[in-house]
């Protein structure tokens, strides 16, 4: 394979894990477009989307198969969203009036709790999830593309284009832009923001867990301390492409995943995650709004 | 009141020194490391203001300048006590600075994302560093004749004194000019700009002063343990301490060293349960932040009070 | 007669609405000048320029009696507090956790010296010195607006009327050249706004030069020297305050408003 073909690949491989930032990345920007807060407890939701989908999957016989991974997808959306509720009912609801700061260390707690829930029932180790689908893949010149890899860029993409339309097309949707511009005036309106936020929640919590679902089927392994690392690098993500902006999720993703593919394919896999700390700490200082945000108030 | 809780007190700890147990002397010894850990980080956090969740990236870098100090250049206990501290400063004030620039929330992601950082390098600088694997054969300290070994309680002791002189130095600093200034601009830092105080100033000095303490811990948790890896100075381990800081209560010196003592203790007594360290911790959290923000001692923190604030 | 402050072609625009157009302004030392104008007209942007809390577009701010003026623009609010001005905010800015007379204290702060290192030892002169002083004059101010007997309260307890006493005293504890009033009479009483307004003669019998925003005319009319019209960001009229409240722009501008 020649160098430039090992490019394309890393590229290749990076869009994939990009693509599952930016499912996960999804939820953080919604959920800070509408209450101006960061959900530390997002990332755990991806973690036990991916063992719910592990579950799901080990429960229909161990093998992998096509109808097993929908399956699984389907039950990790329907866990997470009811997961995600809870969590806004839990941490962030009765702390409405508080501080943020508040509402942070409440998820802090929460993630906390549901790490080591599942620690506790699926064991400290890596688990092994079967494999889904054929790993044998179709050759496109140089790049090889798996299957796997074609689920994740058709799911994701199906979503977003979904969300979009749920966004820009839907009451609901007209509601969270609305809510996200002004929740006084939306309240005014007759819009119950307590439903909108409920629901914001609900779908960016789904979306994580289908996106824990694809990361690992493709991945192979999971781990309860998943999340913390994946939700770090897909709130950077969201950061990236600008808190509260929709594609800017989907571009911070992919950016994010590309960048992160070519430290794991050129450098070693060890630093690839200070690559995303970097960027993490390097656009937070430099440019807060991300790519595509706006202008974020510096002071309290 | 005063005069009975302060002699209470004083039986206890002086009952915990003269405990023959090793096994309980290890537990007290840990409870004082984390006790001086906190009363550190409350300075930055009780005090100024900032949430800080990546204290343990400040603990690593004053263990590790003790450990390289000495295994490299032979310095002894005593000499890299203050090298660590000044370390360890000169570390929370750089990382500080470019950190305070932004706002609540996103100084909080700021610094775990440094303590991140500064963790996955440490852990990659295998020739610097040791990598994963650490480094070992650090060095005890000596008072004169007595060499401290890996026997707790010399290590309790000397806690105990780095705790009494830490603990009054920060309540004098509390209610001194620059405590008073810290509480100003952590109430309204719009105000106190325009009284004449510099914001920025204060926070770093605050960064500077908890900086230092865990530089003190670090040092001594290297020389206790003799072996130091990149594991000790886990994101949990950040997480642990401010757990400490606000169940004590954000800002009250005797506060933090209970909240230290419980939440060392208390796992340690439901010995089985340590599997469930973080369940218990999170549990912790998110009830105190619904049902007592001001954890056992500390009064309602400007950091927890009702926002009523409208815009300027 | 000295300036003590001058403003010329000051300028501020969020996003693409002018806040300040153009604006002028002088102060003598010992005048109590007032600024007016329906809301919206850019009062509090001009404070928040004199304070350093917001940088203009253009202009000039020079503070300072002849011989020693400074430009104040590119300060920071710390360093504009140092050079003797303070100010109260609109929307009162107390610490609430902190006692009145802990409030008024650390306004003090800019007149005291005592570092942090100095705190540590208990044996330091200075700052027992300073922490007596600064109580003193504490007490001393809050006397004067009448609230001896909330010292120890917690801020943020205090009626409304208190905290804008409180917050006045604070700003005076800086000991400032220069003070900036953004709506001291908002949300008073008859007996309290008599209060202010003899409050308001004292100090300027003590040299201290004010600048007075103000919607209340009941205020503004009697105790001002010299008054300025602000509207959309444009100066629309100055002058004593009989000849302002007779310019037919300023009627206009105010056309059926005003208590």
């Amino acid at each position: 394979m020649s160098a430039g073909d090992l490019f394309l690949q890393q590229v290749l491989n990076g869009l994939t894990l990009g693509f599952v930032y930016a499912l996960i990345a999804l939820g953080y920007t919604m959920v800070y477009g509408i209450i101006q807060l960061i959900n530390f407890a997002h990332g755990e939701v991806f973690m036990v989307g991916a063992y719910a989908g592990l579950t799901v999957l080990l429960m229909i016989g161990g093998q992998g198969s096509a109808a097993g991974l929908v399956a699984a997808l389907g039950a990790a959306a329907v866990v997470c969203l009811l997961l995600g509720l809870a969590i806004e009912r839990v941490a962030y609801r009765p702390l409405r009036s508080a501080p943020k700061l508040s509402a942070l260390i409440s998820a802090i707690g929460v993630s906390f709790i549901l790490q080591n829930a599942v620690m506790l029932v699926y064991g400290a180790q890596d688990r092994y999830v079967p494999a889904a689908l054929p790993a044998s893949g179709w050759k496109f010149g140089a790049v090889t593309v798996t299957p796997m890899q074609a689920v994740i860029f058709g799911v994701s993409i199906a979503l977003m284009v979904g969300l979009q339309a749920l966004v820009y097309g839907t009451r609901l949707g007209r509601n969270m832009r609305a809510t996200a511009q002004d929740p006084l005036a939306a309240r005014l309106m007759g819009i119950s923001v307590e439903r909108v936020i409920a629901s914001t929640f609900a779908i960016g919590s789904a979306l994580a867990g289908i996106g824990g679902v694809l990361f690992g089927t493709y991945y192979s392994t999971i781990n309860f301390h998943d999340g913390y690392l994946t939700g770090l690098k897909a709130f950077t993500a969201a950061v990236l492409g600008g808190i509260g902006n929709v594609p800017g999720a989907l571009l911070g993703g992919v950016l994010l995943g590309l960048l992160e593919g070519l430290a794991a394919g050129y450098l070693s896999a060890q630093w690839k995650n200070v690559v995303a700390f970097a960027v993490l700490v390097l656009v937070l200082l430099l440019r807060p709004r991300g790519l595509l945000g706006e202008r974020v108030a510096e002071r309290a | 009141m005063r005069k009975r809780t302060s002699l209470a007190f004083g039986l206890i700890l002086l009952l915990s020194f003269f405990d023959p147990d090793p096994y309980r002397s290890e537990i007290y010894a840990t409870a004082a490391l984390y006790a001086l850990l906190a009363l550190g980080l409350n300075v930055i956090v009780g005090f100024a203001g900032l949430l800080h969740l990546g204290y343990a990236a400040l603990f690593a870098v004053g263990a590790y300048t003790y450990a390289l100090l000495n295994l490299r250049l032979g310095w002894p206990f005593w000499l890299g006590l203050p090298a660590s501290g000044a370390a360890a400063a000169l570390a929370g004030v750089l990382l500080g600075l470019p950190a305070i620039r932004v706002r609540g929330d996103y100084l909080a992601i700021v610094t775990l994302g440094f303590g991140e950082i500064i963790r996955v390098v440490v852990t990659n600088l295998e020739g610097w560093t040791g990598g994963p694997n650490g480094l070992m054969g650090i060095d005890h300290p000596s008072v004169g004749p007595v060499h401290f070994g890996v026997d707790s309680k010399p290590y309790y002791a000397l806690l105990m004194v780095l705790i009494a002189f830490t603990a009054a130095a920060c309540s004098r600093l509390k209610h001194s000019r620059v405590g008073l200034a810290w509480a100003a601009v952590r109430e309204n830092e719009l105000a106190a700009s325009c009284l004449g105080m510099n914001a920025r100033q204060l926070k770093l000095l605050a960064l500077g002063i908890g900086g230092w303490v865990a530089g003190l811990a670090g040092c001594v948790f290297a020389a206790k343990q003799g072996t130091i890896t990149p594991d000790s100075f886990d994101f949990i381990v950040s997480v642990m301490v401010l757990a400490m800081v606000i169940l004590g209560g954000l800002g009250s010196v005797p506060g933090v060293i209970l909240g230290a003592v419980v939440l060392s203790v208390v796992p340690e007594l439901l010995r089985e349960f340590t599997q469930y360290r973080m369940l218990l911790l999170g549990l912790i959290m998110l009830l105190l932040m619904r049902w007592r923000p001001q954890g056992l001692l500390g009064p309602a923190s400007a950091l927890f009070r009702r926002v009523r604030e409208p815009a300027a | 007669m000295s300036r003590l402050l001058e403003i010329s072609g000051l300028s501020k625009h969020f996003g693409g609405v002018a806040a300040l157009e153009e604006i002028a302004l002088e102060a003598e030392r010992g005048a109590i000048v007032g600024i007016i104008g329906p809301n919206g007209a850019g009062k509090t942007t001009l404070f928040n320029c004199i304070s350093g809390v917001i940088r203009p577009e253009s202009g000039r701010v020079r503070f300072g009696t002849e011989g020693r003026a400074q430009d104040l623009l590119g300060l920071a609010p710390h360093e504009i507090c140092r050079m003797g001005i303070a100010r109260t905010f609109q929307n009162i800015r107390l610490f609430p956790e902190m006692s009145v007379l802990e409030n008024v204290r650390i306004g003090a702060y800019v007149r005291t010296q005592a570092d942090w290192w100095e705190a540590l030892w208990p044996w330091s002169r200075r700052v027992r010195q300073e922490e007596a002083w600064t109580s003193e004059l504490a007490l001393r101010l809050l006397d004067r607006v009448g609230l001896s007997n909330k010292v120890d309260q917690t801020a943020g307890s205090l009626s409304y009327g208190q905290q804008r006493r409180v917050e006045l005293a604070r700003a005076l504890a800086s000991e400032p050249d220069l003070l900036l009033l953004d709506e001291p009479a908002a949300g008073l009483n008859h007996a309290e706004r008599q209060e202010l307004m003899g409050f308001l003669r004292d100090l300027r019998r003590e040299e201290l030069t004010i600048l007075l925003i103000e919607h209340d005319m009941r205020v503004v009319m009697p105790v001002c020297d010299r008054v300025t019209v602000l509207d959309h960001g444009l100066r629309i009229a100055e002058g004593i305050p009989k000849t302002v409240q007779e310019d037919p722009h300023v009627i206009e501008a105010y056309l059926g408003t005003e208590t």
